[in-house]
């Protein structure tokens, strides 16, 4: 066990699964709530030429999953340095 | 120069710079050959993991498809790039932690049975033949059409350089190699979108442009155009699609879940030095892709206006066809193009209705647009070493998951585990060897059914990985029973579903006889749902996994003591 304690290594796996599950609700609302779902009331809405509902399905999903995946980068180094459980290189 | 010496000269230099890095990379140890020695940085291992991925199906078919199918397109771009959030998230550090070479072997020791690492095998084997099948067919057709050789002089080509890279290279050959196709790949198809988007919208960024207003001097935004197109013509609305919302929906998960669960895809994040590079690597991938995919859609839309104006001319009445356009007679003698003139006017027209006169093939957009849009030669033969770049990249990578699962999973884990390191490596070489034969045979003599085999490898990769490896990290009480039930049940629903409709009664394959309204495309989100069902009940029934296994789950949720990926 590299945690110092039990109660640590439950902590972590907690703040981790927060983390998944609030970023999951995004991808989930972005692809296949505004792109699938609720394309016809956002096509109504546009943006330049795109029908929103349909910049999201072609376009603004893509651009969010990308972001998504850094954020995560981020929030986990924090977490792995916060309870000392990082590699040594960085 | 004309357009074939340009190919030439594009092909040859791109193929001798992959051949030199081969032999600058080759691998000495299994452990070089399977995972690059874990030491290749985040940056690199994401361009080459973008490369692996982008098959000539993203690079060559994807944009056309779009084309064809408008809104409808969303589902390979949501489903391909929504599935490497979940890689991301879900499953690439915790595998890179685990640390092991590849997805049989983390499914054989998380569930503690020969039993599951074999039906393991044989999912991934099965998986990477049906893809790699469909990538020798594309080199060949690139070939065929831009070399003018014969398709099998095309096929056996491609092979060879194939064979070349991933037989002798491994993993660390081939991750170089794909570093720079990727460039190969990424620039071949951005000049001419970023060419065609300048003409039609004024506008360089596709991305941009295709939500832009015409240049010219209408006015209109491009997409209310093609709309307003597309209504005329008998079509639906470029922007609202065919299908119904349940079967978008569907075949959206089947695509995320199947790309999270493609083995060849999953163990690029075994070469990273640690597991804070795998996650970093999942992101640099999916970077390099969304470049491609988000440029796709704009490529889709510029071409299909395009295409129908140059087809029906201005005025929509039709173009004289003795006066068409010279790729309009050059793809009409690959048989890709067909006109029947059956008003007799002497006029082309293309529409949705029974005024329609023309035969498109959706696979020629990206390579014919181009040509379409009147750029210059030497812009046609880099798309044509694009898309050469695409095939060869992915096959290589398929190659070496079959080459691995056989010498690595089947041999030395399970028939014969008394063989040397030297032995394994020339075991994995000769298999690279008789998977390439085959799957080169494959591409000379296609079963006919290419396309719905992609579908296929994605549904049962959905349906067979991709829970089992969730729970595995996820659920630590998860036992080797459960695991078992799970991919087989998930495998067989899936595959027969498929195999019904597409070929035992390919008749009944129309929405009313599918279940739920779910084509074959999508019916592996419901294998998948099946899998977790069978694997969580058999699990309740049968008790809980072991002690260490738990430990062993327990060790992978942090990144601490990583280290090198350890084989033996």
């Amino acid at each position: 066990m590299s945690f110092q304690t039990d109660e640590h290594a439950k902590a972590y796996w907690k703040e981790n699964l927060r983390l998944l599950l609030i970023l999951l609700v995004i991808w989930f609302v972005v692809s296949f709530g505004f792109g699938i779902l609720l394309v016809e009331p956002l096509n109504a809405i546009k943006l330049f030429g795109f029908k929103l509902g349909f910049w999201f399905a072609q376009q603004g999903s893509i651009y969010v999953f990308v972001v998504l995946i850094f954020v995560y980068v981020k929030k986990m180094k924090a977490l792995d340095r916060k309870y000392n459980v990082h590699e040594d290189q960085d | 120069m004309d357009i074939q010496g340009w190919t030439f000269l594009l092909v040859g230099l791109s193929f001798a710079l992959y051949i030199g890095i081969a032999i600058w990379a080759r691998a000495g140890t299994t452990k070089e050959f399977y995972v690059a020695g874990g030491g290749v940085p985040a940056v690199a291992n994401g361009m080459a993991t973008a490369a692996d991925w982008m098959s000539a199906a993203s690079f060559i078919s994807m944009a056309g498809l779009i084309s064809f199918m408008g809104y409808d397109g969303g589902v390979y771009l949501m489903g391909w790039t929504g599935g490497y959030v979940l890689l991301a998230l879900c499953l690439a550090p915790y595998l890179r932690k685990f640390g092991k070479f590849t997805v049989p072997d983390f499914i054989g020791d998380r569930y503690y049975s020969q039993t599951a690492r074999t039906v393991a095998v044989i999912c991934a084997i099965f998986v990477s033949f049906t893809y790699v099948a469909g990538q020798m067919r594309g080199v060949g057709v690139v070939f065929s059409r831009f070399l003018e050789v014969d398709i099998v002089t095309g096929v056996i080509l491609g092979m060879c350089v194939v064979f070349f890279y991933a037989v002798l290279g491994g993993m660390k050959g081939i991750t170089y190699t794909q570093v720079a196709q990727y460039c190969v790949l990424i620039f071949a198809y951005l000049v001419p979108a970023v060419f065609i988007s300048m003409l039609m919208t004024g506008n360089p960024v596709p991305q941009l442009g295709f939500g832009d207003t015409l240049a010219d001097g209408s006015g209109a935004y491009l997409l209310d155009k093609l709309d307003g197109l597309s209504t005329e013509l008998g079509f639906t609305e470029y922007t609202s699609g065919n299908k119904s919302m349940i079967d978008v929906f569907f075949i959206t998960f089947a695509l995320m879940v199947g790309t999270a669960g493609l083995p060849h895809v999953i163990v690029r994040f075994f070469t990273v030095p640690n597991v804070a590079d795998a996650r970093r690597s999942a992101g640099w991938a999916l970077v390099f892709i969304a470049i491609l995919y988000t440029t796709a859609p704009a490529v889709a839309s510029f071409a299909r206006v395009n295409m129908i104006g140059t087809i029906n001319g201005a005025d929509g009445q039709g173009v004289v066809h003795a006066e068409a356009p010279n790729w309009i007679s050059n793809w009409q003698k690959t048989g890709l193009i067909a006109w029947e003139d059956k008003n007799g006017d002497g006029r082309m027209f293309y529409s949705g209705d029974e005024r329609n006169e023309m035969q498109i093939d959706r696979d020629i957009m990206v390579l014919a647009n181009p040509e379409i849009a009147n750029l210059p030669a030497w812009v046609i033969a880099l798309v044509a070493a694009g898309g050469v770049a695409a095939a060869l990249s992915t096959s290589a990578g398929l190659l070496l998951v079959i080459s691995t699962s056989i010498s690595h999973d089947l041999l030395k884990r399970n028939l014969m585990p008394n063989i040397t390191d030297k032995q394994e490596l020339l075991y994995a070489r000769i298999a690279a060897a008789c998977g390439i034969s085959v799957a080169a045979y494959l591409g000379i003599h296609p079963p006919g059914f290419v396309a719905q085999v992609v579908a296929f490898a994605f549904g049962l990769a959905a349906s067979s990985f991709f829970p089992v490896i969730i729970l595995g990290i996820f659920h630590k009480r998860m036992n080797k029973e459960g695991a078992i039930a799970g991919m087989l049940t998930g495998i067989v629903f899936t595959a027969s579903y498929i195999i019904y409709f597409k070929f035992i009664n390919p008749a009944a394959n129309t929405p009313d006889n599918w279940w739920f309204g779910i084509s074959p495309e999508g019916i592996g989100t419901l294998g998948m749902i099946f899998n977790f069902l069978a694997a969580l009940g058999v699990q309740k029934m049968t008790g809980e996994a072991p002690d260490h296994i738990k430990d062993l789950v327990e060790s992978l949720r942090y990144p601490k003591g990583s280290g090198e990926a350890q084989g033996h």
